[in-house]
């Protein structure tokens, strides 16, 4: 069996973990980036590719700040890309809108968001509340049954998959590897390091970064790390190409630039299983076709069903290991969103080998579970 | 018709044998096909071709014409013009989700059965060289299906290029339908003589021998044949113009402005893979079929598979094949024991026994070359999607982990074929760049709806109050 | 370059269609894809990826390079469709439009 030496050995080649070894990737051959095979959970490839900030962080106020710090972040991280690797992830931050098929609806959103803006120490941006005809005037071709929505000019998404294209292209461009088929069976902790053990080789490593999504609730333990993440199945529906007639995304419904639409998105706990559930797609057709009747006769090209990483609360666990200070741990299921922030404002701090302050409410203690030490 | 016993899904041979085999153990049984009348695609147009000459098609496809008529007579149901685009295996049952009908009267069902037959047949190979999304261009099995149902044929320069029986079938239709061809382009190597000549006796003993012999005799007489071509690329800027050629590293050009490419058929496994069914990868025909038992029964409860879409074993073996898939769930809802089912199945097997006789010669020969499996430079893989050769190329020798991951990467397979012209190909690259098995390097995962359908479709699917929950939350 | 045989040809079964708005014959049984073949439709659309013009390929109805627009429902298989008497056929250039536009 080979053994690779190099100084930061990131588990996980999702968006979380390319984002990390993207800001990283100034250690150039001294980053591997270790992911498993073809057919595996993977939630990136299962993202709608919002960069979302509008109702996120109730019950965290630093989630709201946190997602604000990464979409403010973001245009810059979409340059860098394009620069590197020549992708463009298609950015559009122009804002987005919530939509509300009913007046319960509606008074139920408003109150939420109302709630959100409120909490103490929140950062607070403009929610505006829109009735029909605010809608309208953004989007004249809505449904009758659109009865207003929520709207904020922070929203906006990209191209997830050509995001993702990109982050690896942009790490390899700069030397770091990303090794393909190296599922990691064991991690040893060393007095300097921690040795990585898989079918695809030994890997050595100083600094440790767990970005392996669902993988991580097995392998955090090893590290002395804790992640109780569980799978929430959320499907899509992906339709033909058809000609420009959606600028801006709405919190379920977007037209890609390559002219396809997704429509979303459900929130489901299977366990480990992402089976298609057609009740489920019938429901997200229903309300797709009526905030767009127009769609009705459009064809369905492809559908899937994907398993977010959730955590107890639902916000990310960004965490540093206490026995093994090397070891740190990121987990979210804003993998686009947070893409940003992960690469300009966590990578630097694993790479000065300490979270700062900031990152405490982020911490898994905050689940009262005891880390394995 | 929402709650029977069988459904099954096709119309060729397989699926006609095993519908008429299954109402004669009084199945409730319902067959649902595509097209708008039966025959599959080697029957296609049988019962109502328009040509008025019998012989210009050859014997071997009137053979169609007794099939549906026992189907016809056999009181099983019948859905025409019918895509089914899902099959959910659940509680004990499976579950169809049928579009029907003409385009301007769509009805969606969903249809509950005890057990599903998968007769979905074959598709042509993938032939991806350059210039092969160009108009002017078919495949061979598309000339034909355009002789058999509209009495259709090309008019200009027509050339056929590369290998299997099916090329040599048209170019002896063309030839007595009046067609002139300007050459057959044969991909089939020097060298591959040789390799199929073990298997030689078996095909001299075999139902293709004969009949095969004489066609082949009668086609190489009448029509100019270039032999053992190892490069091949259509030229055009919005139709095909020309076709250049290499032989013996000597390169010619023709002009021509119809190219049918046949490389082969390959089983159309998207429906049985979405529906959970294990693919396997069979080496000699470089393809992947569902992995069935020797009944066609998958790894799926209550899901069958017959005919080519199983594997290819051509269309004699494709009835018999059928009739076993319908003695098997007859056998397993009760209607026979095995003390009845066995000893029909004898024959059966028997008669696919005989059909495969010659097949190891036919798929030695005929196994494409890596030349024509393995396209590069800007060469389209994905037709859909217009990704070409070189992107997959570069993303495999970067260590791309498979199919999936390249399809995210660059959206092969993401359009409305779901992979059908494009997933053997990508495999193929991926294996060699990075020295694995295709077995190993495996194929596109797929989902329902297998063929495209309307929003409008997917969302008169029943829902339930947990779906509503799921999307709906407050 | 199709066209039709001779023996194919039985005047009684003609059917009157229109494609992008030109009167066009075909046979009784057509489907569109063989109704645009034989009356000399070289391609049937060009793609939304790139907007290279394809036509059929397979005939069968899995390689969906015979997308048209048919009585005003667009992305239709032409080779799964019957032809009818006045049925009206556009081919489709790029992605298909959907109604009311909106910003």
């Amino acid at each position: 069996m080979t053994t690779r030496h190099v100084d930061v050995a990131v588990i996980g080649g999702g968006l979380v973990g390319a984002a990390i070894a993207f800001g990283l990737r100034a250690l150039g051959p001294r980053l591997a980036v270790l992911d498993e095979g073809d057919v595996a959970w993977r939630a990136s490839r299962g993202n709608f590719g919002l960069i979302w900030v509008q109702g996120k962080g109730q019950g965290l106020p630093a989630y709201g700040a946190w997602t604000q710090q990464s979409a403010r972040a973001w245009p810059e991280l979409a340059a860098a890309l394009h620069k590197n690797t020549g992708v463009d992830v298609a950015l559009r931050q122009r804002g987005g809108l919530h939509v509300c098929l009913s007046a319960e609806e509606l008074d139920a959103r408003a109150a939420t968001m109302s709630a959100l803006l409120a909490q103490s120490g929140f950062e607070r941006y403009a929610i505006e509340v829109l009735d029909r005809a605010g809608v309208v005037a953004r989007l004249p071709g809505v449904g009758p049954d659109v009865v207003g929505g929520t709207w904020s000019e922070l929203d906006g998404d990209c191209n997830p998959l050509r995001l993702l294209r990109g982050l690896h292209a942009a790490i390899a461009a700069a030397g770091g590897e990303i090794i393909t088929g190296a599922a990691i069976d064991v991690i040893e902790p060393r007095a300097h390091g921690f040795v990585l053990r898989s079918a695809r080789g030994v890997f050595e490593c100083e600094t440790l970064v767990l970005a392996a999504g669902l993988g991580n609730a097995r392998l955090a333990p090893m590290a002395g790390l804790a992640a109780p993440v569980v799978p929430n199945k959320g499907h899509i529906i992906v339709t033909e190409r058809v000609a420009p007639f959606l600028s801006m995304p709405l919190e379920t419904i977007r037209q890609t630039d390559e002219g396809t639409v997704m429509i979303g998105d459900s929130q489901q706990a299977r366990g480990f299983d992402d089976t298609l559930e057609l009740p489920v797609l019938a429901v997200l057709a229903n309300r797709a076709a009526q905030v767009f009747p127009q769609l009705r006769g459009v064809r369905v090209n492809r559908t899937w069903a994907a398993l977010r990483v959730m955590s107890p609360d639902g916000f990310p666990i960004y965490a540093q290991s206490t026995r093994h200070p090397g070891a740190f741990l990121a987990t979210c299921h804003s993998g686009v969103t947070l893409a940003a922030a992960h690469a300009y404002y966590l990578a630097p701090a694993i790479g000065a080998g300490a979270l700062p302050p900031e990152f405490l409410p982020f911490a898994a203690e905050r689940f009262d579970v005891r880390a394995a030490a | 018709m929402n709650n029977i016993d069988v459904a099954i899904v096709g119309a060729g041979p397989a699926g006609l044998a095993a519908a008429t085999r299954c109402r004669e153990f009084g199945l409730d049984v319902t067959l649902f096909d595509e097209q708008p009348a039966p025959g599959g695609q080697i029957y296609r147009g049988v019962t109502r071709s328009p040509l008025q000459d019998p012989s210009v098609l050859g014997q071997d496809y009137w053979d169609g014409a007794p099939l549906v008529r026992a189907f016809a007579a056999s009181g099983a149901g019948y859905v025409n013009d019918a895509t089914v685009w899902s099959v959910v295996a659940a509680n004990g049952g499976v579950t169809l989700g049928v579009a029907a009908g003409v385009p301007a009267a769509r009805t969606a069902h969903m249809i509950d059965a005890r057990a599903v037959i998968l007769c979905t047949g074959a598709i042509e190979r993938p032939f991806p060289i350059p210039g092969w999304t160009l108009p002017g261009v078919m495949t061979a099995g598309g000339a034909q299906i355009l002789l058999k149902t509209a009495g259709v044929v090309p008019q200009g320069r027509t050339v056929l290029a590369g290998c299997g029986p099916l090329l040599w079938m048209l170019a002896w239709q063309y030839l007595r339908a009046g067609v002139a061809i300007e050459a057959i382009l044969d991909t089939t190597p020097r060298w591959r003589m040789a390799q199929a000549l073990g298997h030689a006796p078996d095909f001299a003993r075999s139902p293709y021998f004969a009949k095969g012999r004489e066609l082949v005799r009668t086609v190489r007489r009448n029509v100019r044949l270039v032999e053992y071509v190892s490069a091949l690329a259509i030229e055009g800027e919005v139709a095909a113009r020309s076709v250049r050629y290499r032989v013996d590293e000597r390169e010619h050009t023709l002009a021509a402005d119809c190219v049918l490419l046949h490389q082969g058929v390959v089983p159309d496994v998207n429906l049985a893979q979405a529906a959970g069914c294990s693919l396997a990868w069979n080496d000699l025909q470089a393809c992947f079929a569902p992995a069935t038992d020797a009944w066609g029964g998958t790894d799926v409860a209550g899901i069958y598979v017959a005919g080519d879409g199983g594997g290819i074993a051509g269309a004699l073996a494709a009835a018999p094949r059928g009739r076993l898939a319908a003695l098997a769930v007859a056998n397993v809802l009760g209607r026979i024991s095995h003390a009845t089912r066995d000893p029909i199945a004898r024959h059966d097997r028997a008669d696919v026994a005989t059909s495969l006789r010659g097949r190891a010669f036919l798929d030695t020969l005929y196994r494409p070359t890596d030349t024509f499996r393995l396209p590069s430079g800007a060469t389209i893989v994905c037709r859909c999607e217009e990704v070409d050769a070189q992107t997959i190329i570069a993303l495999a020798r970067q260590g791309c982990a498979g199919p999936n991951q390249m399809k995210a990467y660059v959206r092969c397979g993401m359009g409305p074929c779901q992979g059908r012209f494009c997933g053997l190909t990508v495999n193929a690259l991926i294996a060699r760049e990075q020295r694995r098995d295709p077995a190993d390097v495996g194929y596109y995962r797929l989902r329902f709806p297998v063929k495209p359908v309307t929003l409008t479709e997917i969302a008169a699917v029943p829902t339930t109050a947990e779906a509503v929950k799921s999307v709906v939350r407050p | 370059m199709f066209a039709r045989l001779p023996d194919a040809a039985h005047l009684r079964d003609v059917v009157d269609i229109i494609v992008d708005g030109t009167a066009v014959v075909a046979r009784a049984g057509d489907t569109v894809a063989a109704a645009l073949l034989a009356a000399g439709f070289e391609r049937c659309r060009t793609s939304p990826v790139g907007g290279a013009p394809r036509a059929p390929f397979c005939m069968m109805g899995v390689c969906f390079d015979c997308l048209v627009t048919i009585d005003g429902i667009g992305s239709q298989q032409a080779c799964l469709v019957a032809i009818a008497p006045g049925m009206r056929i556009d081919t489709q250039r790029g992605a298909r439009a959907i109604d009311g536009a909106a910003a």
